[in-house]
């Protein structure tokens, strides 16, 4: 979504004098045609994370509107405290932009992981917090929330070329999406996590199973009326984020249902636990940690059975599983490794699925 | 902050066309906000009724300051936070073509914050010479002196080597400040920090220096003795 954003932040530049830019040092190859096209709003702050925010509060109360730019995790979880302080206690327009959700800077390993951003900055008041689906909706979302009075938080992906089927860029605050329909499966996705969630539903389809799929791009202000409806209309759901499920949108949604008193059983499918000592693709680590398409798949078919399984014990599926590396530990020991790959899809009656399609 | 507030932070442009023309003020040590409040309520921006509210419940007046309170420009209280947004202050005024100035008021302990000196280091490198700083060189901190707690010293050299014009004054001798303060706008082409040299409680002889009187308020026997002491000086 970074060109999606570059390309977006110019044409704001362009039209609104109080657009800056600033950044932590970073951004290779994505910075430079703004920096060149408007020098004067463009500062490399250094890697001072803390700093960029303070000089965006700055910024912002003098009348100009700061884009800050980092990776997630820097952006969002280092200068907490001056996001805190500065814009979103002071509802001052300072916009904080974090690439890399969930696992999207694999290899880098777990210090670049952005798993408790969207939790951290959902807990703030008057803070819009929004993680677009894909470059269409990124650009949206930025040019809908120029304007905004208050702070805002992006979670942006790295993927620059997918484009969620029919979604076409649109973007709602307190709004959420329906980006598929059918009545045997509710999923409900954060941001960008719609195609793992959209995949797991092709693979159910491809089994008779339809499913409904509501993305979350605005998870603050929250889509409380669109949840609500979901949550009333089917005995379970499962939530999909690339995010710890304590904090992001899978609480969000048990929130929801809690203060609506609806009764559907609630998969909060995300990182259950840490992920220090076992790194990979993302592709990997998403299913490693419950999920990757097929995962979310079996989730959906143990939750129809009504199979009584913690939905994101990590369990290793050969087919995706790397070359063993050596860790720190032998975490193959632990017991919760030892589980039986896709032992709960064997266990699944072909005739229950054909039943409830 | 009596010499800040007697005419030195500048509320507009003379012709009145320009209010983004005025000078911001951080109270980066937001813990003196109580001598912010009686600068304010000299210069007729809060009432009697208001300051009388100081601390009670419902007030908007509380051991740091808010942004909410007329006269306030910046929220304050957590340390290490104010010199970078007095940073973005004045880059905005920059930005602008702005003639106004920022002044940050800071603490010596404040100096122990990384933070802080990712600022000192934004500022130079950008040649922010409309941001003035002001240390309460006081050498206390929260649990003790600043030498014994973190040793800065010397400090003076340790601001000229990241690029700062350095200036030294009596912080309890007003003339000296003014003097300092309002010379400030003729420097170019640098950030200035102005070190301001002081006792805590100075001029309260059971409060001088000490610790505990960063945390306790005054018995009322206590505060009769102060006010003796002040007025009899």
């Amino acid at each position: 979504m970074r060109k999606a954003l570059f390309a977006s932040l110019t044409e704001l530049a362009e039209r609104d004098p109080r657009t800056v830019f600033l950044t932590a040092d970073l951004g290779y190859l994505f910075v430079e045609a703004f920096a060149q096209r408007f020098p004067g709003r463009f500062f490399n702050v250094g890697v001072a994370e803390q700093n960029m925010i303070a000089l965006a509060t700055g910024l912002a109360e003098g009348g100009f509107i700061p884009y800050v730019y980092s990776i997630a995790t820097f952006a969002a979880l280092r200068p907490y405290e001056f996001i805190r302080n500065g814009p979103v206690l002071q509802r001052l327009p300072v916009r904080i932009i974090g690439v890399g959700g969930g696992f999207e800077y694999d290899h880098a390993g777990p210090t670049h992981y952005a798993l408790e951003d969207i939790g951290a900055m959902r807990m703030l008041p008057g803070l819009q917090v929004i993680a677009p689906a894909d470059s269409a909706q990124c650009r949206s979302a930025l040019l809908a929330s120029h304007d905004s009075l208050g702070p805002v938080y992006y979670r942006l992906g790295k993927d620059d070329a997918y484009a969620v089927p029919g979604l076409e860029g649109r973007f709602e605050s307190g709004r959420a999406h329906r980006v598929r329909q059918g009545g045997d499966v509710l999923f409900i996705a954060m941001g960008a996590s719609v195609r793992q969630a959209l995949e797991a539903a092709g693979l159910l389809a491809a089994q008779g199973l339809e499913s409904t799929v509501l993305l979350v791009s605005s998870i603050s202000p929250a889509p409380v009326e669109d949840i609500r409806a979901a949550l009333a209309a089917f005995p379970s759901a499962i939530t999909v984020e690339a995010h710890y499920t304590t904090g992001g949108l899978g609480s969000l949604v048990c929130e929801v249902a809690g203060d609506h008193g609806i009764a559907c059983r609630i998969s909060r499918c995300g990182v259950t636990g840490s992920p220090a000592g076992v790194q990979g693709s993302q592709e990997f680590m998403n299913h490693l940690h419950g999920f990757s398409p097929e995962r979310l798949a079996e989730t959906a078919l143990r939750n129809l059975c009504e199979i009584s399984v913690p939905v994101a014990v990590p369990i290793a599926v050969p087919e995706l599983q790397a070359s063993p590396r050596p860790v720190s530990g032998d975490w193959s020991a632990s017991p919760e490794w030892k589980t039986k790959p896709s032992a709960a899809k064997k266990s699944v009656p072909r005739a229950l699925h054909s039943g409830s399609a | 902050m009596a010499v800040l507030f007697s005419g030195l932070l500048e509320s507009g442009n003379p012709d009145g066309n320009h209010p983004e023309a005025r000078d911001r003020f951080v109270l980066s040590k937001g813990h003196a906000a109580l001598a912010l409040y009686s600068a304010l309520y000299l210069q007729g921006k809060l009432d009697q009724a208001a300051l009388d509210t100081y601390c009670s419940n419902g007030s908007r007046l509380g051991v740091h300051p808010e942004k909410e309170l007329p006269g306030v420009d910046f929220s304050s209280g957590s340390l290490g936070q104010g010199l970078g947004t007095g940073a973005g202050a004045a880059l905005a005024m920059k930005l602008k073509g702005s003639l106004g100035r920022v002044r940050v008021l800071m603490s010596d302990a404040e100096l122990n914050e990384g933070s802080t000196w990712e600022a000192i280091m934004f500022a130079a490198h950008h040649k922010l010479d409309n941001l003035d700083v002001i240390i309460d060189l006081n050498g206390q901190q929260a649990l003790g002196m600043t030498h014994d707690v973190i040793d800065m010293t010397p400090l003076a050299p340790r601001w000229a080597a990241f690029g700062w014009h350095v200036r030294r004054a009596d912080g309890h001798d007003a003339q000296a400040l003014h003097r300092e303060l309002a010379s400030m706008a003729g420097t170019r082409g640098k950030p200035q920090v102005l070190l301001a040299e002081t006792r805590s409680g100075k001029g309260v002889g059971f409060m001088e220096t000490r610790i505990k009187w960063h945390y306790f308020p005054m018995t009322e026997v206590e505060y009769a003795a102060a006010r003796r002491e002040v007025e009899a000086a």
